[in-house]
């Protein structure tokens, strides 16, 4: 299995140097989209259940056993809305609005390493490319809140962009410290580095106590640059009832909530490929048992970055429905004053870590 | 009233500087833009209309605007008997039916001059303290999901369901009991309703520490609410605040203690006020740290009246209710202390029907709320939601 996994890989990256042909991009993009549209059912069904358990309630149990088809057929009726477009929108960005949303949190994919054998595109600036594409994001949101023409949409839009905008620079310092650490802002070399006969002691958050002050920055600006509690201030429902999406219906609904829940998993899989070793398995050989070598390999790589992500994942819906909404203001605080600072500071004591201490 | 003289020397005090001020002296202003905040809004509580005056996110001028609920409750009561009138104050304050009702029933009886039995009384009392303890869950729920916390809420609602339970099994409805009558009470409380009342009141004791933990002693909870609003006590005096709202304000008033109605001054209890330790007085944190200790000294008055209450041998619910409710021509003013303030009924009679000439209800909410357009000067958007909040209005009692 893993073989042949390998040679289709290999298959695919002989051809990427120059003239790809559209039809090979494509198959690339498939499973990605495939790993989106997963991340999205089961984010969403893993989001009510948790919650629900959170809050002594049941979720959904009618569709499915369990209720684990409720997604499904939420997206079913999803598709038959009646697709609005107000009369006094602007029509073309607030159709582009949510297209750009989505692409620009997928594109973040391609270079996100999900076996040893599996990566979209291995660019050798591949960090660096899923710290710039996500920005695309903002120009999804502008789109949405400025085509919307309703008040409530441009203040959650210009709230969005202010907030996704600040938070991109701890969040890019954060990852450069991984990056320093590692040499290169290459995925998939940044996780290969993470390897080891020890499992978890090899990933950088381990390797390093000076890493746990990045790791926690980056968690909590991915937090801000997904929207997701408590700074979801861009879509506060009690103050700008759905922020930048209020008049989406149908579709155009889902695909902003696809976008939402895939920029999701994206920061979750970077925060694990930078930190936590990727598709590393974090389980050590002790003695004979070769627990690390059992759970190596392209399959249990995607298994294990997966995991690595749904975790996150978890603890992006566990602080969400425990904890309340900051104010706008206190979110720029946040960044400026509490955040980029300390990212500058972890960033000259990984320097001199990197420097001094082999 | 000494302790209205003491508390009620408060002065204004800025302790943030308030949007708008930064605003102008940053030469911040731009164009600026009519936002109209409801009726249809997930956190005006209602149907409760806000035409706000913003620049960028500050909002410079809020003025409500009311009536989207009016159902003429005044007039209504002109042409139905007094009995009559009961259901009609469950739907003014429809989260806190019992204590409606007891306040239009003390009002009449007050009117009538008659003698409650006690049992009848401490039933009331019960009810109404088990209904206070539910209204305040849904003040203090809807408070956090203003401020963006689900979880609370929905324990709130969790522990409201079980008081809501218990009040059908007592008046055969959820929310719209009628189950106080003008001289007695529709059915006696069931045989083993005291028991399930003690089950209630250990189960929940806990809840309201949990309830602190997850949500009053929050960071950004505090930090989202301290210094938001600040209502200082001789303005609130003014505006004719009432209930949490004016002892949030530092002021130790409450009808229970002010103006004793029913058995209320054989119950031990403490009337809760900010101290201006963990929040700032007269701020919106206080007002919901004040329900929020109010629900703990509810349930001391349960237990009591469970405790002190006579026993249901030979007792009648309807024994003292007049065959006939025709009241001697006059005019009365009866008030209890609502989960909201001070709910009033002004009734007068002619003394020749059975229905009273002239019912005018003095809303807690209505009053509490004509305070928004000074709270709402200069701040924020998501202060003015913070505000809103902690008002705690219900537009069913607003609009009558």
């Amino acid at each position: 299995m893993g073989n042949s996994l390998n040679a289709w890989s290999d298959w695919l990256t002989g051809f990427s140097p120059m003239g790809i042909p559209l039809g090979l991009v494509i198959i690339a993009a498939i499973p990605l989209v495939f790993i989106a549209l997963y991340a999205l059912t089961y984010g969403v069904y893993g989001e009510r259940k948790i919650s629900a358990f959170m809050q002594d309630r049941l979720g959904p149990m009618e569709v499915g056993y369990w209720g684990i088809l409720q997604t499904l057929a939420d997206i079913l009726k999803l598709l038959q809305k009646e697709d609005i477009v107000p009369t006094l929108a602007d029509k073309f960005l607030f159709v582009i609005g949510p297209g750009v949303l989505f692409v620009g949190s997928f594109l973040a994919f391609a270079v996100l390493p999900f076996s040893p054998a599996f990566i979209g595109a291995n660019l050798n600036v591949g960090l660096f490319y899923a710290i710039g594409i996500v920005s695309i994001e903002v120009v999804g949101i502008l789109a949405a809140g400025w085509g919307s023409n309703n008040k409530w949409s441009l203040y959650g839009a210009v709230r969005s962009v202010a907030q996704i905008v600040s938070y991109e620079i701890p969040a890019a310092i954060a990852l450069l410290c991984g990056a320093m650490m590692a040499g290169t802002l290459d995925m998939q070399k940044i996780t290969l580095l993470q390897s080891g006969p020890f499992g978890f002691a090899h990933f950088y958050l381990f390797q390093n106590p000076i890493a746990w002050l990045p790791f926690l920055i980056y968690f909590i600006a991915s937090l801000a640059e997904t929207n997701r509690a408590p700074f979801d201030i861009p879509e506060a429902e009690s103050e700008l009832v759905a922020g930048y999406f209020t008049e989406y219906t149908g579709m155009k609904f889902a695909v902003i909530f696809l976008a939402e829940y895939g920029s999701m998993f994206m920061v979750s899989a970077i925060i694990s490929i930078v930190f936590l070793g990727g598709w590393n398995s974090p389980l050590p050989n002790i003695g004979g048992l070769e627990l690390n070598a059992m759970t190596s390999g392209p399959w249990w790589g995607a298994f294990w970055i997966i995991m690595k992500g749904f975790f996150f994942i978890f603890v992006q819906m566990w602080l969400r429905w425990t904890l309340p909404r900051l104010r706008v203001d206190q979110l720029m605080y946040l960044c400026w004053k509490v955040l980029t600072p300390f990212a500058f500071v972890s960033f000259v004591l990984t320097a001199i870590w990197v420097i001094y201490v082999p | 009233m000494q302790e209205l003289d003491k508390a009620g020397q408060g002065s204004i005090r800025v302790t943030r500087k308030s949007a708008n001020v930064v605003v102008l002296e940053k030469d911040l202003a731009t164009e600026q833009m009519v936002l109209a905040m409801g009726p249809q809004h997930p956190s005006t509580h209602g149907v409760l209309k806000l035409e706000c005056l913003t620049d960028g996110e500050v909002v410079t001028e809020a003025e409500p605007y009311l009536g989207y609920l009016h159902r003429c409750f005044e007039k209504h009561c002109e042409n139905v008997d007094y009995p009559g009138i009961v259901p009609y104050t469950d739907r003014m304050d429809y989260l806190a039916g019992m204590n409606s009702e007891f306040a239009f029933c003390v009002a009449v009886e007050k009117l009538l001059d008659i003698e409650i039995p006690r049992r009848v009384e401490f039933i009331r009392v019960l009810v109404a303290e088990l209904n206070r303890i539910a209204s305040h869950l849904v003040a203090i729920g809807t408070y956090a999901i203003d401020l963006g916390a689900f979880t609370p809420f929905l324990f709130c609602f969790r522990d409201r369901e079980h008081i809501l339970g218990l009040l059908e099994w007592a008046s055969g409805a959820r929310m719209l009991y009628n189950y106080i009558w003008v001289g007695g009470l529709a059915y006696d409380a069931p045989a083993d309703f005291p028991k399930r009342v003690q089950e209630f009141v250990d189960y929940f004791k806990p809840k309201t520490r949990e309830l602190f933990r997850l949500l009053t002693e929050n960071e950004i909870f505090v930090k989202r609410t301290k210094g938001v609003g600040i209502m200082p006590a001789d303005v609130a005096i003014n505006y004719g605040w009432s209930g949490p709202m004016l002892r949030g304000s530092g002021v130790k008033w409450d009808l229970r203690r002010n103006d004793p109605y029913s058995i209320y001054p054989e119950l031990d209890f403490d009337i809760p006020v900010p101290d201006g330790k963990f929040s700032e007085i007269g701020d919106s944190l206080s007002r919901h740290l004040v329900r929020a200790l109010e629900m703990e000294e509810s349930l001391k008055i349960i237990e009591q009246c469970l405790e002190k209450m006579p026993s249901s041998e030979g007792f009648d619910p309807r024994a003292a209710i007049p065959k006939r409710i025709r009241p001697k021509a006059g005019e009365v003013y009866g008030r209890a202390e609502n989960p909201r303030g001070e709910l009033g009924f002004y009734i007068m009679s002619d003394g020749k029907s059975t229905k009273p000439l002239r019912c005018k209800a003095r809303s807690s909410c209505f009053v509490n709320l004509s305070a928004m357009k000074d709270l709402s000067r200069g701040q924020l958007i998501p202060d003015l939601v913070a505000i809103i909040g902690s008002i705690d209005i219900v537009l069913g009692e607003v609009d009558r």
